[in-house]
């Protein structure tokens, strides 16, 4: 049943070592400093695909709010390095809006020790506590998809007022230094990629494991039949808790990943249309296969790039379109469409199995 | 009504005003075989729906030794050791037969040791389990692609692997062939000793080949209890049965033979 030929559990790791060794080795060497800068911020939206994924496509709760995750990810970091570029003084936005005292908030943030693990913790936190409180009172589907959208509704309105503390709907920017590194320099970025690139790696393989695990198909049975995984004696409400956890605290690490790549974090990357965008990016790759996440994240952010540089203003019906035909056409995505050519070519009778 | 392992207490089931279940008194003994017929409509799965905590009593109280199972949630009323099985037959599709046993076999492990792979001794209850309903030969078959019969044994299975000390099964030998049945009727008295057993089903040739005591339901309330025999000649029974059976096809099989 589990044992499996040492061949094929060898020939099951190539597909990643090929990638490791293109993103590693091949990408650095071959693109320009702004293809690879490109690059690393489509890996961190790779890394939120996985999140959602797991979230999505094993859990079976659609989020239309991981937006807001990522922006709080993005904002922690952010912070961190605006009081880096500030160098003691007041951040610029605050003292235009008024402040004269730093917010005792974000004091804590001056440290990275603190503000790259909250980066990751809050949203997590913010995100298990969304799903527990959801979960526990019953609340999916649709209902579900819907308050998360307004989580990020509420979220972007919330930082778009309250200026003096989050820079408005400019957000956080002027970020000068990490560590003391120019964020301007290309060997900082070409670190900064290669970190990402290797944070998407290791996110690949742990998740790998975790949907491998029993507890991965305690999670494909809790999307199939929630109900029914009750009546066998678990209690769904911490496992989809735990789920969504991890996939906004995911989403927190990307956005910290994101911010020192880009430069920036403002309310228009946490609201509902990137919340929406994430969606997209798991459905066309296929939704419940970690390859299927993370080729649907770079592939839909190279067609943005593409499309937005060629056709300003024609993204957003372009994305629309996209979505409409994936889940009319390929429910199972990129990855599910692979699979059925493939098996077409090994049988012709076996094809629709 | 006197003690029992399983008492069900003056239950009430109200759905917008319509009563499913009506005052119903009702238990079972420490290693009972019980059989639960009634017409469509008598209340059988809403009894069973409120003893495995679907659904909420209006009134009355359902106890299970000490533990009052009408304030319990689904998962500690399986905790407790009662396992069901739906009238139609649910299985996790995606899964593997197999996987959807080690799915049933891990209820009791906290979620992080479900990280872990199974160890040797679960696997051999597995083994031991797809033997006992004869599903070895589909191990690593997803569960959607079974028979419906199969889905049957496969959900009876994953009741069974948890070793539970009430069974309750809602109709599980419907949409059988007649081997089947058989099969089942089998397994249904070698699985028996030492735990109780409820058996919602209307078969009755099913009925007269495999039960000892039934418990006739009509309208939300117990019309009469006893041998196959005795509740055969019941007067009221045939009459609800005839009655319906005319139009339905049931009341044949009750008096037929
Ligand atoms: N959730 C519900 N909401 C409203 N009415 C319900 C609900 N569940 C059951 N009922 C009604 O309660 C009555 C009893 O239903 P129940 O399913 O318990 O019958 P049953 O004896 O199992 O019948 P069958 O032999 O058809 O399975 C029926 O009239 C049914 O329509
Ligand atoms: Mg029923």
């Amino acid at each position: 049943m589990t044992a499996r030929a040492p061949g094929s559990r060898l020939a099951g790791w190539l597909p990643f070592a090929g990638a490791a060794l293109l993103l590693l080795v091949v990408a650095p060497l071959v693109l320009s400093d702004f293809r690879l800068n490109l690059l690393g911020k489509f890996l961190c939206f790779a890394i939120l695909a996985l999140g959602l994924d797991l979230v999505w496509g094993y859990t079976g709760m659609l989020s239309l709010g991981q937006g807001v995750f990522f922006g709080l990810g993005g904002y922690a970091m952010a912070m961190y390095l605006k009081l880096e570029a500030s160098q003691g003084e007041l951040p610029d936005f605050m003292s235009w809006s008024g402040l004269s005292a730093l917010p005792w908030f974000w004091k804590p943030f001056a440290h990275a020790w603190f503000a790259i693990p909250m980066a990751i913790l809050i949203p997590g936190a913010l995100a298990g506590a969304v799903g527990y409180l959801l979960t526990r009172s019953r609340i999916r589907g649709a209902y579900f998809s819907l308050i998360t959208q307004a989580l990020a509704l509420i979220f972007t309105i919330l930082f778009i007022g309250q200026q003096p503390y989050t820079g408005g709907t400019n957000g956080i920017t002027n970020l000068t230094t990490l560590f003391g590194f120019s964020l301007g320099d290309p060997r900082t970025q070409k670190v900064l990629y290669l970190i990402t690139a290797v944070t998407l790696g290791v996110t690949y393989l742990l998740l790998r494991r975790v949907t491998a695990s029993r507890f991965g198909r305690l999670l494909i049975a809790i999307r199939d039949g929630e109900n029914r995984v009750r009546f066998c004696g678990y209690n769904p409400v911490a496992v989809k808790a735990l789920a969504f956890a991890v996939g906004g605290a995911l989403a927190g690490l990307a956005g910290a990943l994101f911010v020192p790549q880009v430069g920036i974090i403002s309310p228009a990357m946490m609201g509902v249309v990137p919340s929406i965008e994430m969606v997209v990016w798991v459905a066309l790759g296929g939704r419940g296969t970690l390859t299927g996440a993370v080729l649907g994240a770079l592939l839909v952010n190279l067609a943005k790039t593409y499309l937005s540089e060629s056709f300003p203003g024609a993204w957003t019906f372009g994305l629309g379109l996209l979505f409409v035909l994936v889940v009319v056409y390929l429910p199972d995505g990129l990855v599910g469409l692979v699979r059925r050519v493939g098996l077409m070519g090994k049988s012709g009778e076996e094809g629709l199995a | 009504m006197t003690g029992g392992a399983l008492r069900v207490e003056n239950l009430t089931v109200e759905f917008d005003g319509f009563k499913a279940i009506d005052g119903l008194n009702f238990s079972l003994q420490e290693g009972e075989l019980r059989f639960l017929i009634g017409p469509n409509g008598a209340g059988k799965t809403t009894l069973i729906d409120v003893i495995s905590g679907r659904v909420r009593p209006t009134a009355g109280r359902v106890f299970f030794g000490h533990s009052d199972l009408s304030r319990l949630q689904e998962h500690e009323i399986v905790a407790l050791g009662i396992a069901r099985k739906f009238q139609t037959p649910s299985v996790f599709p995606h899964l593997t037969v197999w996987e959807n046993l080690e799915l049933a076999l891990g209820f009791r492990e906290r979620l992080p040791a479900l990280l872990r792979p199974l160890g040797r001794e679960g696997e051999e209850r597995i083994a031991a389990t797809l033997a006992t309903v004869g599903l070895e030969h589909r191990a690593g078959q997803r569960a959607g692609t079974l028979s419906h019969g199969e889905k049957q044994w496969l959900e009876i299975g994953m009741l069974l692997i948890q070793e539970p000390r009430l069974l309750l099964l809602d109709e599980p030998v419907a949409g059988m062939t007649r081997r089947e049945r058989e099969l089942t009727g089998q397994l249904l008295h070698r699985i028996a000793p030492g735990r109780m057993i409820l058996v919602v089903e209307h078969d009755m040739e099913f009925l007269r080949r495999f039960a000892h005591t039934v418990t006739v339901m009509h309208e939300g309330r117990i019309l009469s209890e006893g041998t196959v025999e005795a509740v055969q000649s019941d007067p009221r029974v045939v009459e609800i049965y005839l009655g319906r059976g005319r139009q339905r096809g049931k009341g044949q099989a009750l008096t037929a033979g």
